[in-house]
């Protein structure tokens, strides 16, 4: 059997990046490290969740996650479900708590649940018995989004601590931009939201950063630019003037990118909208650019993360908590 | 026993709250055969119990009126898996309430002069609390086309409000206050600006990290603002709801300084808990309006220890599991509250904000006052509707344990003060806490 690193305080299920210690965090990102070699073989496979089953269980619609998770999955050995939940004609919550105990009565190791309200995810894990990891919940958290995006970035830059990061646009709508927040700080690197007020949440500052309302000041001498999808379909109401507007101010170009650090790199976490957050010059800057390098280091996140949840070690040390 | 079948009863060695007085001190009360109050007073059988006539030791225990809930969400007609007339009844008298209106917001709403009528054949059937009724504001609660006032008020309704919805439209809520006036009727409203309190917790750093969409607690301020402004040009009366937020206050004392015909009220929740409750979803503290701010918190206690704050209600609204259950957006909104009325209010009493009779001023005078019951004060040949309470009890709240159909409260679990001993209305025993206060037999003297 391989011998895998021990992760440090690591919790049951894995639902949010706030209050996970730094130490859970390197040890998540030294693990993905070896599921890259792993990935990066002719030979895919390792055995470490033999045997085991996962189900991703999505509510909301997602091709690149729910993919992701299942790559991670089947590399590991386990056996996949997908199940994608519609809920435009259902009542949303009896399915939520329904489709838990079911899938729960199947006695699964992992469920990873995708859900368009905050707090669900957490909700439907008191409910089972398996672990659960959160593949983002409404506008609170998308845990393993931001391990991967710190583990690309400590893999560019060699380190968290001390990068300043800036994380631009519809931060209001935004799950990623509320994990990665909360990892960044926890591992010493100083973050700022960029974007226009009406976008930002209420007091967001009181989570730990520096706030911009224009892209010039909130790139300035920044390593990290991290873009954010403009969630249109979140939006009820007048939050920007028009697409054109947005993009005039809040789209990444070369030219917003200049005030940056001459070595800054630019992040997205997908799907992008081209010519409304981003301009395709940049996406497609491979000297600037992580956003490829991001979705296989998501594969190796999602890997590192089953394996410490339900990974063969537990069973071999059955009172290991 | 006191049965109001003809018997006087006595009330010894009782601590008397009188709220119209201020008086809070030993003392003795007699209910008359016809189950009214016949007489009271501190020296009233200061001498011993009297002769011949049935006799109720409160054992130095409080008596006060019996408490008046403006605000009370029952399930029937509509949604009777929620509350019932009699589980709300039965709920209302352990919690101290002998007199309650119902909220119209029922399915259907209380829009027809049919349903006030079904409302007082209800609650003569039940025989518990006396019951009374709001008229909708509105024809659906819509807010749009103005509800038959006249007819409702014809029928019994005692106010009128659209109950948790607030009246948008700035000129329907100043034609209601125009037409009210006309029938001396009293407009109750929820005061949130609908298109700034769409979310489902106060904004704040909270919501932020939990990430839930929330209401600015101005939104309850521009709507106070309005609705004091509408008050004043039309010369009519308005009492508002549910008041939340410093702010909110701030407004009503200035209005009320300058004389504008406005009185408030709030629910236990918005002193005695804030935003931090929601913690991690808990689903039993969404509220509307949504539980504010520590400094909002302790504004509404000052206030209600000012008197800016008429009235404390319940605010009980019952939600069955399938409708807490659920992601926090999703869930509805609401606590029960009857059963937890008079200890969570009493918090403001052992945290030295108010004396007794001041606490039971705001809990059964105004409101008595104000919607014109003959109730919240000890006034000889008024029903004896009163209360029995030991101010200090100490319990711990289990929702397991109330007479409501639901246990949806935000309290749920915490150790609290002050226990409903017994209660009465219109002299009779309809509640009595049989294991902390257990009858003595017969009168010792006779």
């Amino acid at each position: 059997m391989t011998i895998r690193t021990h992760i440090p305080a690591m919790p049951s299920h894995l639902l949010g990046i706030e209050g996970l210690p730094a130490a859970t965090i390197v040890a998540l990102l030294d693990s993905s490290e070896s599921y890259i070699d792993t990935s990066r073989s002719l030979v895919k496979k390792r055995d470490v969740l033999d045997g085991r089953t996962v189900i991703n269980l999505f509510f909301e619609a997602s091709t690149r996650t729910r993919t992701s998770f299942e790559v991670a999955s089947k590399r590991l050995g386990a056996d996949v479900i997908n199940m994608e939940v519609t809920t435009s004609s259902v009542k949303k919550g009896e399915t939520l708590i329904d489709t838990a105990m079911t899938l729960n009565a199947m006695l699964p190791d992992a469920l990873v649940v995708r859900h368009q309200d905050s707090g669900a995810v957490a909700l439907l894990a008191q409910k089972v018995n398996c672990a659960v990891i959160n593949g983002g919940d409404g506008q609170h958290e998308h845990p393993t989004q931001a391990l991967l995006d710190a583990l690309t970035i400590r893999r560019r830059k060699g380190r968290l601590e001390g990068l300043v990061v800036a994380i631009c646009g519809d931060v209001l709508h935004s799950r990623v931009a509320r994990s990665n927040i909360h990892l960044l700080n926890t591992m010493g690197a100083r973050v700022r939201v960029v974007g226009p007020p009406t976008l930002m949440p209420t007091e967001v500052d009181r989570l730990g950063v520096d706030v911009y309302f224009d892209m010039k000041s909130g790139l300035k001498d920044v390593d990290i630019v991290m873009m954010l999808r403009l969630q249109t379909e979140r939006m009820h109401g007048a939050f920007v003037p028009s697409i054109s507007e947005y993009y005039r101010f809040f789209g990444l170009d070369h030219e917003k990118l200049k005030v940056a650090k001459p070595d800054a790199l630019v992040m997205h976490p997908g799907p992008m909208n081209r010519g409304i957050e981003i301009d395709s010059a940049v996406a497609d800057d491979i000297s600037r650019s992580l956003i490829q390098e991001q979705v296989e280091m998501g594969v190796a996140v999602r890997m590192a993360c089953l394996d410490a949840l339900i990974g063969g070690r537990r069973n071999a040390l059955p009172s290991a908590a | 026993m006191a049965n109001g079948s003809g018997t006087p009863t006595a009330f010894i060695n009782a601590r008397l709250i009188d709220p119209a007085t201020g008086y809070d001190g030993s003392g003795g009360l007699l209910v008359g055969g016809d189950g009214r109050i016949a007489d009271f007073g501190a020296n009233l059988f200061a001498g011993g119990a009297p002769w011949g006539i049935e006799t109720i030791d409160c054992g130095g225990k409080c008596l006060a009126p019996g408490l008046v809930d403006l605000r009370v969400h029952t399930g029937e007609p509509g949604e009777e898996h929620k509350e019932t007339f009699d589980t709300a009844g039965q709920a209302a008298v352990a919690g101290g309430v002998t007199s309650l209106v119902v909220l119209p917001d029922t399915e259907p709403p209380f829009d027809d002069a049919s349903l006030i009528e079904f409302v007082n054949r209800r609650a003569r059937q039940v025989r518990l609390p006396n019951v009374y009724a709001y008229g909708a504001l509105t024809v659906g609660l819509e807010g749009e086309q103005l509800a038959e006032i006249g007819l409702l008020k014809e029928a019994g309704a005692l106010a009128f409000s659209d109950a948790d919805r607030p009246v948008a439209n700035a000129q329907v809520m100043r034609r209601a206050l125009y037409y009210a006036k006309g029938f001396d009727a009293l407009i109750v409203h929820l005061p949130q600006e609908p298109a700034l309190s769409s979310g489902v917790m106060n904004s704040g750093e909270l919501a932020t990290r939990l990430g839930l969409a929330s209401c600015h607690p101005l939104a309850e301020t521009i709507m106070v603002e309005r609705d004091i402004r509408l008050t004043e040009m039309t010369g009519g009366r308005m009492h508002l709801s549910k008041i939340s937020t410093a702010s909110s206050v701030e407004a009503i004392r200035s209005a009320k300084a300058r004389g504008v015909r406005i009185t408030a009220d709030t629910a236990p929740q918005y002193f005695a808990l804030n935003e931090n409750e929601v913690g991690a979803y808990r689903t039993f503290a969404k509220l509307v309006p949504p539980l504010r701010h520590e400094t909002d918190r302790r504004a509404i206690a000052e206030a209600v220890r000012d008197g800016v704050i008429d009235c404390i209600v319940s605010d009980h609204r019952p939600q069955d599991v399938e409708s807490k259950r659920l992601p926090f957006a999703q869930a509805s909104p609401g606590a029960v509250g009857l059963e937890t009325l008079l200890a969570i209010s009493l918090e403001l009493y052992h945290n030295g904000y108010v004396t007794l009779p001041k606490l039971f001023e705001r809990l059964a005078l105004a409101p008595a006052r104000l919607f014109r019951l003959p109730a919240g004060r000890f006034e000889k040949g008024a029903p004896a509707d009163l209360l029995v309470f030991d101010p200090d009890a100490a319990w711990k709240i289990e929702p397991d344990d109330f007479r409501s159909k639901t246990g949806n409260s935000p309290f749920d679990g915490k150790p609290t003060q002050g226990r409903v001993l017994g209660t009465l209305v219109g002299g009779r025993m309809v509640f009595r806490d049989e294991k902390r206060w257990p009858a003595t037999t017969a009168a010792t003297a006779a």
